[in-house]
C-alpha cells in the first residue's frame, strides 16, 4: 500500500532494538476528563471524572513497562489513549519521532498496525460467530496485508507461536478455555508485527495455573520478537514477572516510577510500600522456614500496613498530595503542594517518585516487621462520604 | 479437621459435610459440580476452601446454605448443623437458619444490597426478623454492627445509602449484614475477589478479628492461596469438584502432597522468586463436569461423574510412578481422613518423585 511506505518512512529510523536512544513511545502530560452529566430535563456538565491527570512515561523498543495500581486509578484509559481508542483530553503521545496525539484516521493507519491492544476479558473481546482463522486474519484483512505464502499460512504460523494448534482455526472461541482465548487474542494481536503491544490486565481472569502459561508465553513474544509491552495489570507479582520498568498510579497520575528491581526492593513512595505490603503471598505463616523475603529471612511474617479508607473519587480528588487521605506521613504541605515526579536515583529514566517525604532508600517493603499506621483522619475522605 | 465420625464416642464437628453431590440437569447434559465432598469444621475455626473457578466452591457454598434451586439442582449427602441435617429440610426451617445461625458473603456486595433501602434497614432487617426487636432497637444494632466493621461515624452513615459507599465500604456493610445475629457459621464466598489488594487487606483482618470476638466458624471460599495463608487454620483444596487435599493450612503451604496443591503453588508468581525465571504452569485445563446426554436423546443416566479416576490425571507429572499401571484411570482416589491428599502415590513415591523434580520454591524448605 502506498500510503503505508510513506507514512512508515515519517516515523523515523528508530527501530527495533534502537536501545536507549530516541524511545519508541513518548507520553507527555497526558490527560482524560470524562465530563459527569447531570440535571433534568436538560442534562449538562456539572464537572469531570479526572481519569487520567499528567501522565507522563516512556518505553523503549522491546521493553515491557508495568503499570500497576487499584481499580478506578485509570491505567486502562491511559492504555486506550497510547492505543489511540480513546481521546486525549490534553498531552502528547509521540511514537518513534511522530507526535500521533491528533493523528487522523489515514495518517494513523501505519501507526495502527505497529500499536496493538491485548484485553482483559477472553470471552467478551473475541467474535463469537468468527472462526479462530478469520479472527487472527482479521487484522491482515483490514490493512490489506498479503505476507509471503499467504494469510492462511501466516494464520497458522501465528497459532503455534501462541501454542495452539494450527488445526484449530476453523473451530469457534466458545470451543477454547478461558487460557486458549487469551491465545487467539495474543495471535491477531502478533499478525501485523506490532513493535508494541499495549496489555491490558491480560492475566487477570485467567486461574493462576493458566495465567503462568499465558505470562511465560507473553515474555516469549517479548524475547524473540523484541515486541515491547506496556503491561496493565493490578497484581503486583505478576508485573514484577514481566516488566523493566515499572510505574504505580494512584488517582489518575504515577506516583513512583523506576527500574523494576528498585521499585519493588526500594519502593520511596509511600503508596507503593503500602501496596506490596498488601499482597498476601501463600506462605506458611509461623516461626519455622524461610520468610518470604531472601533478607528479612527466619520466618517473619510481613506486617502490613493497613491504609486507612479507600481511594477518593476521581471527580474530587484531595487538593495536593492525592495520597494524602490515607498516607501515615501526611503533613500540611501535602495538602498545600501537589509533590512533583522528580528523579531519586539513576539518570533522567532512573528512579522518581512524587512525594514531599519519601520513604528512606533502605526501607524494605518485605522487611521483617514494618508496622506503620496511618495518620489520624482529621477529615472524612472525600469521594466516600455523601 | 476431624475424621467423619459418628461412632459413640467421637464428637461430631461442628458442622459436618458427608459425601455432598450437586448435580445440574442442563440442555447438555449433566453437571456434576461437586461430586462426593466430605470435611468437618469445628467452631471458632476457619477453613479455607480453595480452588481454581469452576471446581465448584461457589456451588459447595450454596449448598450448605440450601439455596439451590430444588427444580434444577439435585443435592445429596449430609450437611449437619450442630447436629440438625440440612439436606433435603423443609425451606422454613432453612429460612430461619439463614441470617440467624448460618450467615453468607458473596463475592460482589452490590448484588446482596439493595440499592432501594438505607444500609441501616438492610442490616437491621435479620436481627428484627430473627429476634423480635423493634425497629428501633434494630436501627441501634445496626449503627453497632457499622461501628464493629470499621465504618467512620457510624451513627451518621447509618441512614445512606449502598451507593453512597466505596466498594471496600459496602462489603463491610455485607459483612455487618451477615454478623447481625451472631451466626455460628459464616460463609464467606470470595469476599475479598472484587476489591482491590490494600482494601482486602482490611476486610481479611476484619473477618479475623470477627471471629475471634464471636466464635463463628469460617467457611472462606477462594481461589487465592494468599488469601487462604493470612486467614485460615485448616484448607481444603478442590478439584474439579472433589477435594483432593487437606490439612493445617501451614502443613499444606509447606509440604503439600496432591499433585494439584503442588502445581498450584508453583504456578502463583510471587514478589520473592528471581523474576528472570519463567513461572510453572501446570499443562493443559481443568476437565469438563459435563456428562453429555446420550446421542439417542435419552437423558444421561445420574450415575457417577464424567471422571472415573483420578480427575487430575491429563495435567499430572506423575501418574507414570503410581505401580499398578492404570490406576490413576480406573480408580478413583479417596482423600483419607484427617491430613491427606486423594492420590495413588505412596509417601514413599511422592517424596522421591517430588524431589527429583524439584524446584526453586521460595518460603518452602
Ligand atoms: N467512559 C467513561 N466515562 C466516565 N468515566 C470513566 C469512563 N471510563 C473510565 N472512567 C472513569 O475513569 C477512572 C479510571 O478508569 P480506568 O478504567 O482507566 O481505571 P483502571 O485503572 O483501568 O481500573 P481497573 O483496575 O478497575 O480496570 C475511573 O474512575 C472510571 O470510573
Ligand atoms: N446453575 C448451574 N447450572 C449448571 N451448571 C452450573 C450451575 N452453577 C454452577 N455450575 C457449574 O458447576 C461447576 C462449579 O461451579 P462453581 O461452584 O461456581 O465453581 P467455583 O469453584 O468457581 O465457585 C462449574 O462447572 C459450573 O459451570
Ligand atoms: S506527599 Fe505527603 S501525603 Fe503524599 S505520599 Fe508523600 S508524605 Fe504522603
Ligand atoms: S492419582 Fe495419579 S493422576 Fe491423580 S494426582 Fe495422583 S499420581 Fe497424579
Ligand atoms: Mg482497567
Ligand atoms: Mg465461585
Amino acid at each position: 500500500m502506498e500510503g503505508d511506505t510513506t507514512a512508515r518512512a515519517d516515523l523515523g529510523a528508530a527501530g527495533r532494538g534502537a536501545g536507549r536512544g530516541e524511545p519508541l513511545l513518548r507520553v507527555e502530560g497526558l490527560a482524560k476528563h470524562f465530563p459527569v452529566m447531570a440535571g433534568f430535563p436538560v442534562r449538562r456538565r456539572v464537572g469531570a471524572v479526572r481519569a487520567v491527570d499528567g501522565v507522563d512515561l516512556t518505553v523503549h523498543a522491546g521493553e515491557v513497562f508495568g503499570l500497576v495500581g487499584e481499580s478506578g486509578c485509570g491505567k486502562s484509559t491511559t492504555g486506550r489513549m497510547i492505543a489511540r481508542l480513546t481521546e486525549p483530553t490534553a498531552g502528547t503521545i509521540t511514537y518513534r519521532g511522530l507526535d500521533i496525539t491528533r493523528l487522523g484516521r489515514r495518517r494513523l493507519r501505519p501507526v495502527r498496525s505497529e500499536i496493538q491492544m491485548v484485553f482483559q476479558d477472553p470471552y467478551s473481546s473475541l467474535n463469537p460467530r468468527q472462526t479462530v482463522g478469520t479472527i487472527v486474519g482479521g487484522p491482515m484483512e483490514v490493512n490489506g496485508i498479503d505476507p509471503p505464502g499467504g494469510r492462511g499460512r501466516r494464520v497458522r504460523e501465528l497459532l503455534e507461536t501462541v501454542g495452539l494448534s494450527p488445526d484449530h482455526v476453523n473451530r469457534f472461541p466458545h470451543e477454547f478455555s478461558g487460557g486458549q482465548r487469551q491465545r487467539i487474542g495474543i495471535a491477531r494481536a502478533l499478525a501485523l508485527n506490532p513493535r508494541l503491544i499495549v496489555a491490558d490486565e491480560p492475566v487477570s481472569a485467567l486461574d493462576v495455573s493458566v495465567q503462568a502459561q499465558v505470562v511465560n508465553l507473553l515474555r516469549e513474544v517479548q524475547r524473540d520478537l523484541g515486541v515491547a509491552f506496556v503491561f496493565i495489570a493490578h497484581d503486583l507479582a505478576v508485573v514484577r514477572h514481566f516488566s523493566q520498568r515499572v510505574a504505580v498510579m494512584y488517582l489518575g497520575r504515577i506516583v513512583e516510577v523506576g527500574d523494576r528491581d528498585s521499585v519493588y526492593s526500594r519502593p520511596r513512595h509511600p503508596y507503593t510500600h503500602a501496596l506490596l505490603s498488601a499482597v498476601p503471598e501463600p506462605v506458611a505463616r509461623d516461626g519455622a522456614g524461610p520468610g518470604p523475603d531472601g533478607e528479612g529471612g527466619g520466618g517473619s511474617v510481613r506486617e502490613r500496613i493497613r491504609l486507612a479508607g479507600d481511594v477518593p473519587s476521581p471527580a474530587d480528588p484531595p487538593s495536593g498530595c492525592r495520597f494524602r487521605t490515607r498516607c501515615w506521613k501526611a503533613r500540611e504541605r501535602c495538602a498545600a503542594e501537589t509533590p512533583p515526579l522528580v528523579r531519586l536515583e539513576g539518570d533522567a529514566e532512573g528512579h522518581l517518585t512524587a512525594c514531599h517525604f519519601p520513604e528512606e532508600p533502605t526501607t524494605a517493603a518485605r522487611g521483617g516487621d514494618v508496622v506503620l499506621d496511618p495518620a489520624p483522619t482529621t477529615e472524612p475522605h472525600p469521594g466516600t462520604s455523601p | 479437621m476431624n475424621a467423619p465420625a459418628g461412632a459413640a464416642g467421637t464428637p461430631e464437628p461442628f458442622l459436618s459435610v458427608r459425601d455432598l453431590r450437586v448435580r445440574f440437569s442442563t440442555e447438555d447434559g449433566t453437571v456434576h459440580a461437586v461430586d462426593g465432598l466430605s470435611f468437618g469444621l469445628e467452631r471458632g475455626r476457619t477453613l479455607g476452601v480453595v480452588g481454581e473457578s469452576g471446581s465448584g466452591k461457589s456451588v459447595t457454598a450454596l449448598a450448605l446454605m440450601g439455596l439451590h434451586d430444588r427444580r434444577t439442582a439435585s443435592v445429596t449427602g449430609e450437611v449437619l448443623l450442630d447436629g440438625h441435617e440440612l439436606t433435603g429440610a423443609p425451606e422454613k426451617k432453612l429460612e430461619r437458619l439463614r441470617g440467624n445461625r448460618v450467615a453468607m458473603v458473596f463475592q460482589d456486595p452490590l448484588t446482596a444490597l439493595s440499592p432501594y433501602h438505607t444500609v441501616g434497614r438492610q442490616i437491621a432487617e435479620p436481627f428484627v426478623r430473627h429476634t423480635g426487636a423493634s425497629r428501633r432497637q434494630g436501627r441501634l444494632r445496626a449503627v453497632e454492627m457499622l461501628g464493629r466493621v470499621g465504618i467512620p461515624q457510624p451513627a451518621r452513615r447509618v441512614d445512606d445509602y449502598p451507593h453512597q459507599f466505596s466498594g471496600g465500604m459496602r462489603q463491610r456493610v455485607v459483612i455487618a449484614m451477615a454478623l447481625v445475629c451472631n451466626p455460628s457459621l459464616l460463609i464467606a464466598d470470595e469476599p475479598t475477589t472484587a476489591l482491590d489488594v490494600t482494601v482486602q487487606a482490611q476486610i481479611l483482618d476484619l473477618l479475623g478479628d470477627l471471629r475471634q470476638e464471636f466464635g463463628s466458624a469460617v467457611v472462606l471460599i477462594t481461589h487465592d492461596l494468599g488469601v487462604v495463608a493470612g486467614t485460615a487454620d485448616d484448607v481444603l483444596v478442590m478439584y474439579a469438584g472433589r477435594a483432593v487435599e487437606r490439612g493445617p493450612v501451614r502443613e499444606v503451604l509447606r509440604d503439600p502432597q496432591h499433585p494439584y496443591t503442588r502445581g498450584l503453588l508453583d504456578s502463583v508468581p510471587r514478589l520473592s522468586s528471581d523474576p528472570e525465571e519463567p513461572l510453572v504452569p501446570i499443562p493443559g485445563a481443568p476437565p469438563s463436569l459435563l456428562v453429555p446426554h446420550p446421542a439417542d436423546g435419552s437423558r444421561a443416566p445420574d450415575g457417577g461423574g464424567p471422571l472415573r479416576g483420578c480427575p487430575f490425571l491429563p495435567r499430572c507429572a506423575f501418574s507414570g510412578r503410581v505401580e499398578g499401571g492404570d490406576r490413576c484411570r480406573t480408580e478413583r482416589p479417596v482423600l483419607p481422613a484427617g491430613r491427606g491428599a486423594a492420590c495413588h502415590l505412596t509417601e514413599r513415591q511422592r517424596r522421591t518423585a517430588f524431589a527429583e523434580e524439584a524446584r526453586p520454591r521460595p518460603g518452602r524448605p
